[in-house]
C-alpha cells in the first residue's frame, strides 16, 4: 500500500475511495511514466496504472502507445484487472489489429475457464473487438458457449451473435450460428430466450427478406411462455418481438391479447408502452362487436393514464405515444381530459405535449373546463406555451361550435392584456374563426383594430390585413388602416405585401369611390417596384380585372371562401397506422417513420397494422410482403404457400387469348423477327408485335416514341445498332424507357424465359415482353394475370402470343394495362408479381415497375395550388434526395423530366441555383410536389438536390429513384 | 439498441464514456456536450437529435446521463434504463455527485459491462449484481462451483431478484404504504383534479424462499368476496370501507397473470427493501388541508394576501412538517406577514412567502395574512400569480387504502405465517398541492 500512502500525503485525501485522482493527472512524459508502473512487478502498482489508464481514455486522451503493455497484464486471476484491461482493447484493438492478435490465446483459454463468469466474460468481450482476424478465433469458442451448460454463459453468447453479425453476416450465416440461435427461443432460460429474441430480431432487421424470425403459433408460445418469467428487460426484447407479429385470425388474435394484458400492471413503463403497441396492433383485427373488444378498450386507458405520473422523461415519451392513440383510437382517453392538465412544476415539453392532447380530447362535454384551463395557461411565462395555449383556444372554437362564442370572448380578454405576442397569436387564431364562422363574431373587430400598432410579427400583420380587407365595408377607417401599412411597404415580409395588396383590392371594390387612389397606388408598388414574381403577378392580374372587366373581378375577389377544416394538424392515415406499429420507439417521439432518422437500411421498413378480421386479406403480414418481394430470386413456390394470395392467383382466367380480339397478320411478325437483332428487339419489340391499338397510338403520339421508328421493319438488321443509338436520342423527347431485364430465367420456368419492361406511351401503359422458349418442346396457350397491386395495375386485354412458340424461338408482345384492378399495398410499393401460363405450367414471378409509368399528362399543377399545397403538406412529409454527378442545365433537366410528364410548375434561380419546382399526378390520383436545386455557377458541383412532398410519403422514394433513372438516361 | 453511454459534469467533462456500438463516434460526445450541455438554456426535450444521432438524456442534481444511438430503439426503455442506471449507482455508492462518480469509476466501468450487453439491457437487479461484482476483484478460485452456479442461476433465473439460502433468526417484515396526494384547487374552493399515487414499499427479512400473498381493501376484490359471501351485511361494512383503485403496477416480482385473472398479488419478495406496487385512485380522495387564498390588488404597488389553512382528519390525528408556499410577484420589495400559527417569513430569493407550522392536529384552521409591497415597473406583462403550494405529512393514507393481510407461507422451513412479525405504516405526503389564487 506504498502507493495509497504516498499519494495521500501528496493530495490530502485520506479516504479509501481515491480513483478520481486519476483524472487528474496531466503531466507530461506521463505515458513514459505509465509504461514503466505497467511492466511493474507488484500486482497493485499494475493494477494501479491500468486503472489512471482508463481514465485517460475516459477524458479522450489518447493512450493507444501502451497497447502492448497493457495486454500483457490481462493474464491475471484478478478478475477487477481483468475487466480493465478487456475495457481497453475494446477501444483501442481496431487501431492496433495487429497487436490485438496477442490477445487471442487469453480469451480462447478464458472461454474453458471452469467459472461461468469469466467464461461469458471472454465471450462477451470478443464479440466487441471488431477485427477480422479476432472474429474468426471467436467462431470456435462462440459456438461452445452457445451450447455451454450455464445459462448465463448462453444468454452472453446470443447477444454475442449478433455482435458477430454485425462485423461479419456472412460469417455467421456459414458457421451456422443463426440456427443455434433459433433453438435458443427454445431454451429452458427464459433470459436466454429473450436475449436470443433480441439478437434474431436484430439480425432479421438487415434481413428484411430473410424469413429469419420464423414466427409461427408455436413459437409464439413459447415467447408468450418466456414473458411471463423473464427480466423487465427481457419483456420488452419479446413484446417488441410479438409486435411483428400478424395472427391467423381474430382468434388466435383475441389469444395472444389475452396473455399479454397482464403486462400492462408492470411497474417498467417500457414493458406497459410495448404491450400497449402489441395490443393496438391486434386489435384491428378483431370484430367491434366482439365483447372482448369493448374490454380491452377500457383496459388501455388505466395504464396509460399512470404513465403520466412516472419520472417526467418517460412521461414525455408517454405523452408523444398517447398523442398517437388519441388520434387512431379517440375514444380510449375520452374521458381522461383531467390528466392532462398542465400542472405549474411540469417541464415545459411535457407542457407542450399535455397541451396539444388536451385539444384533440376537447369536446362539447369537456369544453367548459379546458377553456378556464387554457386562459390560464395564457399568462403563464414561457413564450412558446402561452402561444401554444392561445392558439388552442382558437382551434377549440372552430372544433366546438357551442364553444366558439366564449373562445371568442376568452380571445378578447386576452387581447385586453396587451402582452405583445399573446395580442399577435390571439389574432391569428381569430381570423380563423372569422374563417369558420363568417358574419358572427365581426363586432369584435374594433377591439382587434386598437391593437394595430403593436402588431410586429408577419403573420399577425397579414391576418390583422386580411380581417379589415374582409370586413373593409364595416370598418369606417379601412383605408387609413391599410393606408397606413402601405408606407412601408417594400419592408413587409411577402406574406404580408400579398394580404396587403388583396386587402386592397377588396377594400376599392366594395368602396370603390373613396380608394381610387390607394389602389393605384398598391398596384404600381406590386407591380414595378417589386421583384418578388408571385408579388408582381398578383398585382398584374388584379390590375388586368379591375381595368377590364371590374364586374367579373368583384365576383372573383369577394367570392365566397370555403370553410376552413375542424381539424388542421392530424398525421396522415397512413402514417399513423406506420407509427401506432412503433409505439414506444424513437419514431414514436419523433412522429417520424424511422426512415426519416435512421441511416442505411436497418429497421427502416415500413410496418403496417393488420387488416381487421372479414375483410378478405386478413394475413397479410410484413413477413409475407417481405417473402414475396423477394419471389424474384426465392423459388417461385414461396407465393403458393401464402393463403390467400395463393387464391387470387388461382383465380386467374388462364384460358387461351380470346378471339374477338383480330389476330395479328404473323407475316408481318415473322418478318419483323427476322428483320431486326436482338438488340432493336427490345427497343422495338412490342410496337412490331404490338396490339391494334398500339399501332394506333403511335401515329399520333405527341410525346410516345417518335415517328420515325415506326418505319424500323424497313430497314435492315445491320442497323440495329445505330438504331440503339437513334433510340436514346429520339426518347429525350419522350418517356424513359429501362432496357428489358430477364424477369423469369429459363431454369425455373421449365424452358420458358421471359425478360421485359415497362413504357408509357400517349397515356397507355405497356407491359413490353420477350417470350424466349428455351425448351426442347412447343409452348402453346399463353395466359397472363396479375396479382393484386399498389397502383391497380392490370392487362387491358388478353396476352397476344403467336402460338406456338417453338423452340429456340423468340416473340415480342406488348401488352396495354390498366390501373383499375383490385389494389393492395406492396412491398416494394412498385412491386408486381405476375403469373404466365403455358400448355406446360404456371409460372410466378415478380418485377418492379418505374413509377414513373402512372405519372399522367394532366399532372402540371397550377402555381397557387401548387404553393398552397406545398404549404399545407406537412414538413414531416418531406424527403430529401441527391442526385449525383448529373451534368444537365435546368432547361436540359425540365425537359427530360416533361417527357415522363414530370412537370415544371415554376423555376426560380437564386443566386447560383436554379430551382425547378414541378408536379406530378398519378393515376390513382396522389400529387406529388417536388423541387430540384440545381447548381449553375459551379461546373464542378453537379450534384442536384431533390425535396419531394407528398400527402403519400412513402411514395417519395420511388419518384427520386425515376428522377435518376430519367436524368441519367 | 444504445449505442453509447455517458455521463458528464455540468461543465460537460466527460466522466464515463461507454461505447458500445460500431456506428457511435468519439464525437458524439462532443456534439452532446455543445448542443444540450453548453446550450445553457432549458431543455426543450429530454431527446435531442443531433446529426441523425438521438441523445436521450436525464439529469440527477449536477450529473448528466446520456444515452446515445442511431437506431430506432425503443424509447421508453432507454429512459427506464437510465433511471436503474441512476437507482444501481446509488445503491452502490450513495449520491450520484461528480465526486462519488470519480471515485467509482472503476466500479461504474463494471456495472456498465454487465447491465448492457451491445446496448441490450441486462439483469439490473441490485440484489443479485451485489453478489458477483463486489469490487473486492474475486478471484475465480475462491468461489466453489456451487457458489458461481449460484450466482449464475440468479442472475438468469425466473426469480433473479432473490437467492436462495437466506437465513433470519427472526422473520420480519415491514410494510410502508406511502401516498402523495395531488390536487389543483380553483380559487373558489372547486377541485379541478385530485389524484392519490401510492407506494407499497416493504422491508422483508424473512428466510428461505417464502411465498407471500399480499390483501387490501380493493373494491373489486371486496365486491367479489361479498357476493360469494353468505351474509349481506358483511358486503355492506366492508363495501363502505372499499376503494376503487384505478390502475395499479408491480415489481416485477409479482405475477401479473395471476392478478389478471384472479385480482390476487402473489409474490416471492426481494430480500431487502424493495417496492411492491404502486396505484393511483382518484375516488373519495381525503384531501387532508384545503387552502383557502384571498388576494387583493391595492393600487398598483400593494398586494393584500390573506389565506387560511383548515385540517380535515379526525382530531386526534397530527399532521406534520407544515408548509405553505405563497409566491410573490417578482417586483416585491417589502413584505409584512402576521400569521397565528407557526413561523412565516420572506424569502426573496424564492420570490415567495414560505409559512412553516411543526404541527396542527385535525379539524383546526389557522391563518396567515401579508401586505406586499411592490416596486412600480412599466412591464405591461401582468404578474403570473403561480398558484399557492402545500407540503405536508399525515399519518394515514388519504386514498383510504387498507392493508387487510400479507400471509407468508415458506413450506420448506419450519416457520409459519404466526412467526412472522409484521409492522404497517401509512403516511401520506403532499405531492403537488396546489390552490390557485
Amino acid at each position: 500500500m506504498e502507493w495509497a500512502s504516498q499519494l495521500c500525503e501528496n493530495r490530502g485525501l485520506g479516504s479509501k475511495m481515491t480513483d478520481s485522482k486519476y483524472f487528474t493527472t496531466t503531466k507530461k512524459g506521463e505515458i513514459f511514466e505509465l509504461k514503466a508502473e505497467l511492466n511493474s512487478d507488484k500486482k497493485e502498482k499494475k493494477k494501479e496504472a491500468v486503472k489512471k489508464v482508463i481514465a485517460s481514455m475516459t477524458v479522450g486522451k489518447d493512450v493507444s502507445a501502451l497497447f502492448p503493455d497493457v495486454v500483457n497484464c490481462m493474464q491475471t486471476d484478478n478478475l477487477e484487472l481483468k475487466k480493465l484491461v478487456y475495457l481497453y482493447l475494446m477501444n483501442y484493438a481496431k487501431s492496433q489489429p495487429d497487436m490485438a492478435i496477442m490477445a487471442v490465446n487469453t480469451f480462447v483459454k478464458d472461454c474453458e475457464d471452469p467459472n461461468p463468469l469469466i467464461r461469458a466474460l471472454a465471450v462477451r468481450t470478443m464479440g466487441c473487438i471488431r477485427v477480422d482476424k479476432i472474429t474468426e478465433y471467436l467462431c470456435e469458442p462462440l459456438r461452445k458457449c452457445l451450447k455451454d451448460e450455464d445459462p448465463y454463459v448462453r444468454k452472453t453468447a446470443a447477444v454475442c451473435v449478433a455482435k458477430l453479425h454485425d462485423i461479419n453476416a456472412q460469417l455467421v450465416e456459414d458457421q451456422g450460428f443463426l440456427d443455434t440461435l433459433k433453438d435458443l427461443i427454445s431454451d429452458s432460460n427464459p433470459m436466454v430466450v429473450a436475449n436470443a429474441v433480441a439478437a434474431l430480431s436484430e439480425i432479421a432487421e438487415s434481413h428484411p427478406n430473410s424469413n429469419l424470425l420464423d414466427l409461427n403459433p408455436q413459437t409464439i408460445n413459447k415467447l408468450l411462455t418466456a414473458l411471463n418469467e423473464c427480466t423487465e428487460w427481457g419483456q420488452i426484447f419479446i413484446l417488441d418481438c410479438l409486435a411483428n407479429y400478424t395472427p391467423r385470425d381474430d382468434r388466435e388474435s383475441q389469444s395472444i391479447c389475452e396473455r399479454v394484458t397482464p403486462r400492462l400492471s408492470h411497474a417498467n413503463s417500457a414493458v406497459v408502452l410495448s404491450a400497449v403497441k402489441v395490443l393496438m396492433k391486434f386489435m384491428e383485427m378483431l370484430p367491434k362487436d366482439l365483447d372482448y373488444y369493448g374490454t380491452l378498450l377500457k383496459k388501455l386507458a388505466p395504464p396509460l393514464v399512470t404513465l403520466l405520473s412516472a419520472e417526467p422523461e418517460l412521461q414525455y415519451v408517454a405523452l408523444r405515444n398517447i398523442n398517437l392513440i388519441v388520434q387512431k383510437r379517440p375514444e380510449i382517453l375520452k374521458h381522461e381530459m383531467k390528466v392532462f392538465f398542465v400542472k405549474y412544476n411540469d417541464p415545459i415539453y411535457v407542457k407542450l405535449e399535455k397541451l396539444d392532447i388536451m385539444i384533440r380530447l376537447a369536446s362539447q362535454a369537456n369544453i367548459a373546463q379546458v377553456l378556464a384551463e387554457l386562459k390560464e395557461y395564457a399568462t403563464e411565462v414561457d413564450v412558446d406555451f402561452v402561444r401554444k395555449a392561445v392558439r388552442a383556444i382558437g382551434r377549440c372554437a372552430i372544433k366546438v361550435e357551442q364553444s366558439a362564442e366564449r373562445c371568442v370572448s376568452t380571445l378578447l380578454d386576452l387581447i385586453q392584456t396587451k402582452v405583445n405576442y399573446v395580442v399577435q397569436e390571439a389574432i391569428v387564431v381569430i381570423k380563423d374563426i372569422f374563417r369558420k364562422y363568417p358574419n358572427k363574431y365581426e363586432s369584435v373587430i374594433a377591439t382587434l383594430c386598437e391593437n394595430l400598432d403593436s402588431l410586429d410579427e408577419p403573420e399577425a400583420r397579414a391576418a390583422m390585413i386580411w380581417i379589415v380587407g374582409e370586413y373593409a365595408e364595416r370598418i369606417d377607417n379601412a383605408d387609413e388602416l391599410l393606408e397606413s401599412f402601405l408606407e412601408g411597404f417594400h419592408d413587409e415580409s411577402t406574406q404580408v405585401q400579398l394580404q396587403l395588396l388583396t386587402a386592397i383590392v377588396k377594400l376599392f371594390l366594395k368602396k370603390p369611390t373613396e380608394t381610387q387612389e390607394l389602389v393605384q397606388q398598391v398596384l404600381s408598388l406590386a407591380t414595378q417596384d417589386s421583384d418578388n414574381p408571385d408579388l408582381r403577378d398578383r398585382g398584374y392580374i388584379y390590375w388586368r380585372l379591375l381595368s377590364t372587366d371590374p364586374v367579373a373581378a368583384k365576383e372573383v375577389v369577394l367570392a365566397e371562401k370555403p370553410l376552413i377544416s375542424e381539424e388542421t394538424d392530424l398525421i396522415e392515415p397512413t402514417l399513423l397506422d406506420e407509427l401506432i406499429c412503433h409505439i414506444g420507439t424513437l419514431a414514436s417521439v419523433y412522429h417520424k417513420p424511422p426512415s426519416a432518422f435512421v441511416e442505411g437500411g436497418r429497421g427502416v421498413q415500413h410496418k403496417r397494422l393488420p387488416a381487421r378480421a372479414g375483410s378478405g386479406e386478413s394475413a397479410e403480414s410484413p413477413d409475407v410482403g417481405q417473402a414475396v418481394s423477394a419471389v424474384s430470386d426465392a423459388p417461385p413456390a414461396v407465393i403458393p404457400s401464402q393463403g390467400d394470395l395463393l387464391g387470387d392467383l388461382l383465380n386467374l382466367d388462364l384460358a387461351p387469348p380470346t378471339s374477338n380480339v383480330p389476330p395479328v397478320p404473323s407475316s408481318m411478325q415473322m418478318g419483323a423477327m427476322d428483320l431486326l437483332g436482338g438488340g432493336l428487339d427490345s427497343l422495338l419489340g412490342g410496337d412490331v408485335g404490338g396490339s391494334p391499338a398500339m399501332g394506333v397510338s403511335l401515329g399520333g403520339a405527341p410525346v410516345g416514341m417518335p415517328a420515325g421508328l415506326g418505319a424500323a421493319p424497313a430497314v435492315g438488321g445491320g442497323l440495329g445498332d445505330l438504331f440503339d443509338l437513334g433510340g436514346g436520342v429520339g426518347v429525350t423527347a419522350g418517356s424513359y424507357i429501362p432496357p428489358k431485364t430477364v424477369w423469369l430465367p429459363a431454369m425455373k420456368a421449365k424452358g420458358l424465359e421471359i425478360s421485359g419492361t415497362f413504357a408509357r406511351r400517349s397515356g397507355v401503359i405497356h407491359m413490353d415482353l420477350s417470350f424466349t422458349n428455351k425448351a426442347m418442346s412447343v409452348m402453346t396457350d399463353f395466359a397472363i394475370q396479375f396479382n393484386k397491386n399498389s397502383f391497380g395495375l392490370a392487362p387491358a386485354g388478353p396476352l397476344q402470343v403467336l402460338t406456338p412458340l417453338s423452340p429456340n424461338q423468340t416473340v415480342d408482345v406488348s401488352l396495354p394495362l390498366s390501373t383499375t384492378g383490385p389494389v393492395m399495398k406492396m412491398e416494394p410499393l412498385n412491386n408486381l408479381q405476375v403469373a404466365v401460363k403455358n400448355n406446360i405450367d404456371v409460372f410466378y414471378f415478380s418485377c418492379q415497375y418505374p413509377i414513373s409509368l402512372l405519372f399522367v399528362e394532366d399532372g402540371k399543377m397550377d402555381r397557387q395550388v401548387f404553393l398552397a399545397t406545398w404549404k399545407d403538406i406537412p414538413s414531416e412529409n418531406e424527403a430529401q434526395f441527391q442526385i449525383k454527378d448529373c451534368h444537365l442545365n435546368s432547361d436540359a433537366a425540365s425537359n427530360k423530366l416533361q417527357g415522363s410528364n414530370i412537370f415544371t410548375v415554376a423555376k426560380r434561380t437564386v443566386d447560383t441555383q436554379d430551382m425547378l419546382y414541378q408536379s406530378v399526378k398519378l393515376t390513382n390520383g396522389i400529387w406529388m410536389l417536388a423541387e430540384l436545386r440545381i447548381q449553375t455557377g459551379n461546373p464542378n458541383s453537379t450534384d442536384l438536390e431533390l425535396s419531394v412532398k407528398c400527402r403519400a410519403p412513402e411514395v417519395s422514394q420511388y419518384v427520386y429513384q425515376c428522377y435518376e433513372l430519367i436524368l441519367r438516361n | 439498441m444504445i449505442g453509447g453511454l455517458f455521463i458528464y459534469n455540468h461543465k460537460g467533462e466527460v466522466l464515463i464514456s461507454r461505447v458500445y456500438r460500431d456506428d457511435i463516434g468519439r464525437n458524439a460526445v462532443d456534439a452532446f456536450r455543445v448542443n444540450v450541455i453548453h446550450a445553457r438554456q432549458q431543455v426543450r426535450s429530454p431527446v435531442t437529435n443531433i446529426a441523425r444521432t438521438s441523445f436521450f438524456h436525464v439529469k440527477r442534481s449536477n450529473i448528466w446521463l446520456a444515452a446515445v444511438t442511431k437506431q430506432n430503439v425503443n424509447a421508453a426503455m432507454v429512459f427506464e434504463f437510465l433511471y436503474k442506471m441512476c437507482d444501481v449507482m446509488t445503491a452502490y455508492f450513495g449520491k450520484i455527485s461528480e465526486e462519488n462518480i470519480k471515485n467509482n469509476f472503476v466500479l461504474i466501468y463494471e456495472l456498465l459491462d454487465e447491465i448492457l450487453d451491445f446496448g441490450y439491457p441486462q439483469n439490473s437487479e441490485t440484489g443479485a449484481l451485489k453478489t458477483f461484482i463486489t469490487q473486492q476483484g474475486i478471484k475465480s478460485q475462491l468461489q466453489t462451483k456451487e457458489e458461481q452456479s449460484q450466482i449464475t442461476s440468479q442472475v438468469t433465473g425466473q426469480i433473479g431478484w432473490r437467492r436462495e439460502g437466506i437465513k433470519y433468526r427472526r422473520n420480519e417484515l415491514f410494510l410502508d404504504v406511502l401516498e402523495s396526494v395531488n390536487l389543483l384547487m380553483s380559487p373558489q374552493g372547486q377541485v379541478l383534479s385530485a389524484h392519490v399515487s401510492g407506494r407499497v414499499v416493504m422491508k422483508s427479512y424473512l428466510s428461505g424462499m417464502p411465498e407471500c400473498k399480499f390483501g387490501m381493501n380493493d373494491k373489486i376484490v371486496i365486491d367479489k368476496q361479498g357476493k360469494g359471501g353468505t351474509t349481506d351485511e358483511a358486503g355492506k361494512s366492508s363495501g363502505k370501507q372499499s376503494i376503487a383503485i384505478d390502475d395499479c403496477t408491480f415489481h416485477q416480482c409479482v405475477r401479473l397473470s395471476k392478478f389478471d385473472s384472479e385480482r390476487s398479488i402473489s409474490f416471492i419478495p426481494p430480500d431487502g427493501e424493495y417496492e411492491l406496487m404502486r396505484y393511483r385512485t382518484t375516488k373519495d380522495i381525503i384531501l387532508p388541508f384545503r387552502v383557502i387564498p384571498l388576494v387583493r390588488e391595492v393600487g398598483r404597488t400593494k398586494l393584500e394576501v390573506k389565506v387560511v389553512i383548515k385540517s380535515n382528519f379526525k382530531p386526534s390525528l397530527l399532521a406534520q412538517k407544515i408548509e405553505v408556499r405563497i409566491p410573490t410577484p417578482l417586483n416585491t420589495s417589502g413584505v409584512q406577514v402576521i400569521c397565528m400559527k407557526g413561523k412565516a417569513k420572506y424569502k426573496a430569493s424564492e420570490n415567495a412567502i414560505v409559512w412553516k407550522i411543526k404541527r396542527m392536529a385535525g379539524m383546526k384552521e389557522s391563518q396567515i395574512s401579508a401586505e406586499i409591497e411592490l416596486l412600480p415597473t412599466n412591464d405591461k406583462k401582468k404578474w403570473a400569480r403561480p398558484p399557492i403550494s402545500m407540503n405536508f405529512e399525515v399519518p394515514f393514507a388519504p386514498s383510504g387504502l387498507k392493508v387487510r393481510y400479507l400471509k407468508v407461507f415458506e413450506p420448506k422451513l419450519n416457520y409459519s405465517d404466526h412467526d412472522v412479525i409484521k409492522w404497517v405504516r401509512y403516511i401520506g405526503r403532499s405531492g403537488i398541492y396546489e390552490t390557485r389564487c
